[in-house]
């Protein structure tokens, strides 16, 4: 349901001001990376872009492109602000989680600039909610500086074939190591756990499989409590594309498409736990 | 077998894979032995009759943490491979999923001596054949928390279940269920008027769901109190025991208990009842005869195999090895007692050795 938004007073111009028919269309994207309690919110004529990070290993970016906002207008070139996720989702979703066909929870969310507070008005059946949630000064972010340059092995999966592997990893396994190779086994997850050791071999000629490049055979091991968040990102994809570096990092970037087919992504970086060179392997 | 003990055990055999599992305090054993036919591939390394079995155990829950979604297997897995190689460090383990995807699993495994309850179908009173959606729907009408339940023979051939309460005192305050089965809900019935046996009902359900689930009958052997009972389902390629520890009759004194038998089996892990002594005299027949006292030590060597019973398994030994696990003298023993671990001590106590805070003479 179309929401009219409040015009903004006269004189007040906002830095950031958005309209959204169906707030799930955020908070979905949000859920995937909210593995931590704070996230820095950067808003450009592109769109929004929400950051996530932890333990200086781990980033995870939500990306909502301008186009999937009924309204999107950024006044300065950058808006950025360090946000609290947590109440940020708990708001977007005041109105419940369970998604009731033909009913959703139309958005408008304005921010005035540096030191306001981000404001949100949520409307479903009649009934309006306004939030005010503080923000803060921006952390400054990891720069995984992971382009596309760099990259030795890239695949890309059907995510259908990996979400049942991540929902059922072995977490008493430290950490999760990821082979990829031109070679057999071509891609492999690994884990180390009290049980013993697991391996899930995703052969290349696989019908999971839409793209397969790997240069050279790799073996990275990635803290598995890092990278399990990232299940959930796995679990609102279709597809999901697997990049490592030569120094190991790790790129996940998932495509995610919302209840309207509007595309969206969301990537996950995460440095390596040990790196392995071809010479130990 | 994962209601019975925290550990699988696995035996190949000419016959079949044998998987089985026993209780920490020795009152439940059970097997399930998939013949070779079961399976799309059996090969269980045995070249020649004099071959060395290979048997090895792992942790229950490691081994079920790789079958953890059944829909999610049925729908994805094709082939399982178990895989057991000379000199191997760890059990292989590997589903073949759709779209080509392999799962690999490498458990640690524990090289181990035969698990194996002495128990004698043939020698038993009574038997009972039934559905299993028989059974299923009696035992509903028990709690699910009631651990032992009675099962008795009564005039007509019909067959009662009763809900155990152990402390006289109690039973005016306690809810007693009791329910009676016609003759005719059983496929058959072979049994001794006005015997009964209790023992217990939360190892039982386990086998139960599983007959239940397979669409068995499930057949029942039973003696006199004390001795054990012995479940066994039977299918084509399947051979499936169960044998539960009963609890021995307050009145059915008809054994002298011995010392000797229980002495140099009171290691620290086990509480036993004084029946125990009773049940162990006829558990070791092959040597020493019916009724009489076990001899004073327990032979770590298995009786030859000319003088046992042939309906009893075999039982390879390799002799004591010093510092094997305790369990490993149980290996050939089954306690006729039964036995929960955490209460004082069963309550139903002839001549008792090991005396607890309640003991009865």
């Amino acid at each position: 349901m179309p929401f009219s938004a409040q015009p903004p007073a006269s004189g007040e111009r906002y830095a950031l001001s958005a309209s959204l028919d169906n707030a799930r269309h955020l908070s979905s994207l949000l859920r995937a990376v909210h593995f931590q309690d704070h996230a820095t919110c950067f808003a450009t004529a592109l769109g929004l872009r929400v950051t996530v990070e932890d333990a200086k290993c781990i980033q995870a970016n939500a990306f909502i492109q301008a186009e999937i906002f009924q309204e999107f207008s950024v006044q300065e070139e950058l808006v950025m602000f360090r946000i609290s996720l947590s109440v940020l989702l708990d708001c977007l979703t005041i109105f419940g989680t369970s998604s009731l066909p033909g009913t959703s929870t139309a958005l408008r969310m304005c921010y005035r600039g540096y030191g306001y507070p981000l404001m949100l008005f949520l409307e479903e059946g009649g009934v309006v909610t306004v939030c005010k949630i503080n923000t803060q000064e921006p952390d400054e972010l990891l720069d995984f500086d992971f382009c596309s340059t760099n990259v030795v092995n890239k695949i890309i999966l059907q995510s259908e074939g990996l979400r049942e592997a991540f929902a059922e990893l072995d977490m008493t396994s430290e950490v999760l190591e990821i082979t990829m190779s031109p070679d057999k086994p071509y891609f492999r997850l690994s884990t180390f756990g009290n049980a013993g050791s697991a391996h899930l071999d995703y052969p290349r000629d696989s019908d999971l499989m839409e793209a397969f490049h790997c240069n050279e055979t790799q073996k990275n091991r990635y803290k598995i409590s890092l990278l399990k968040p990232s299940t959930k990102a796995l679990a609102l994809s279709c597809k999901v594309s697997i990049r490592t570096d030569a120094q190991g990092f790790l790129s996940l970037q998932y495509m995610i498409r919302n209840e309207d087919g509007q595309l969206c992504f969301v990537e996950y970086y995460c440095c390596p736990d040990e790196i392995i060179t071809e010479a130990e392997l | 077998l994962s209601r019975i003990g925290d550990e699988l055990y696995l035996e190949p055999t000419e016959s079949g894979l044998s998987l089985r599992a026993v209780n920490s305090s020795r009152s439940a054993f059970a097997s399930f032995l998939f013949a070779p036919l079961f399976f799309q591939l059996y090969d269980p390394g045995i070249d020649g009759p004099d071959a060395e079995v290979f048997r090895c155990k792992v942790h229950m829950k490691s081994f079920l943490g790789i079958f953890r979604s059944l829909p999610s297997l049925e729908k994805s897995v094709g082939k399982c491979l178990i895989l057991l190689k000379p000199n191997a460090s760890h059990l292989v383990l590997q589903l073949h999923c759709k779209y080509g995807v392999t799962k690999t699993h490498n458990l640690a495994f524990q090289e181990c001596e035969r698990l194996q309850a002495v128990f004698d179908i043939q020698s038993c009173a009574s038997r009972l054949c039934a559905p299993a959606r028989v059974l299923v729907e009696a035992v509903v009408h028990f709690p699910p928390t009631l651990a032992e339940v009675t099962l008795g023979t009564g005039a007509g051939g019909k067959i009662s279940l009763r809900n155990y309460v152990e402390d006289e005192a109690e039973q005016s305050k306690t809810m007693v269920t009791e329910l009676w089965l016609a003759e005719d809900e059983f496929q058959s019935v072979a049994v001794s008027p006005g015997s009964h046996i209790t023992f217990c009902l939360k190892e039982f359900r386990g086998l139960l769901s599983f007959a239940e689930a397979s669409n068995l009958p499930l057949t029942i052997h039973f003696d006199e109190p004390g001795r054990p009972v012995v479940f066994t389902l039977d299918d084509t390629v399947l051979e499936v025991h169960l044998v539960l520890a009963t609890l021995s009759d307050l009145e059915s004194n008809s054994q002298a208990p011995s010392t000797n038998g229980v002495s140099h089996l009171a290691t620290p892990s086990d509480d036993f009842a004084d029946d125990l002594e009773s049940y162990m005299a006829a558990m070791e027949t092959s040597e020493a005869g019916e009724g009489g006292p076990p001899s004073p030590t327990f032979p770590l060597h298995t009786p030859q195999p000319a003088e046992s019973n042939p309906e009893e398994e075999e039982e390879e030994e390799e002799g004591a090895v010093p510092g094997t696990p305790p369990h490993k003298k149980f290996r050939s023993l089954f306690f006729g007692s039964l036995m929960t671990p955490g209460r004082p001590g069963p309550s139903t106590t002839q001549e008792v050795l090991a005396e607890d805070s309640d003991g009865e003479c």
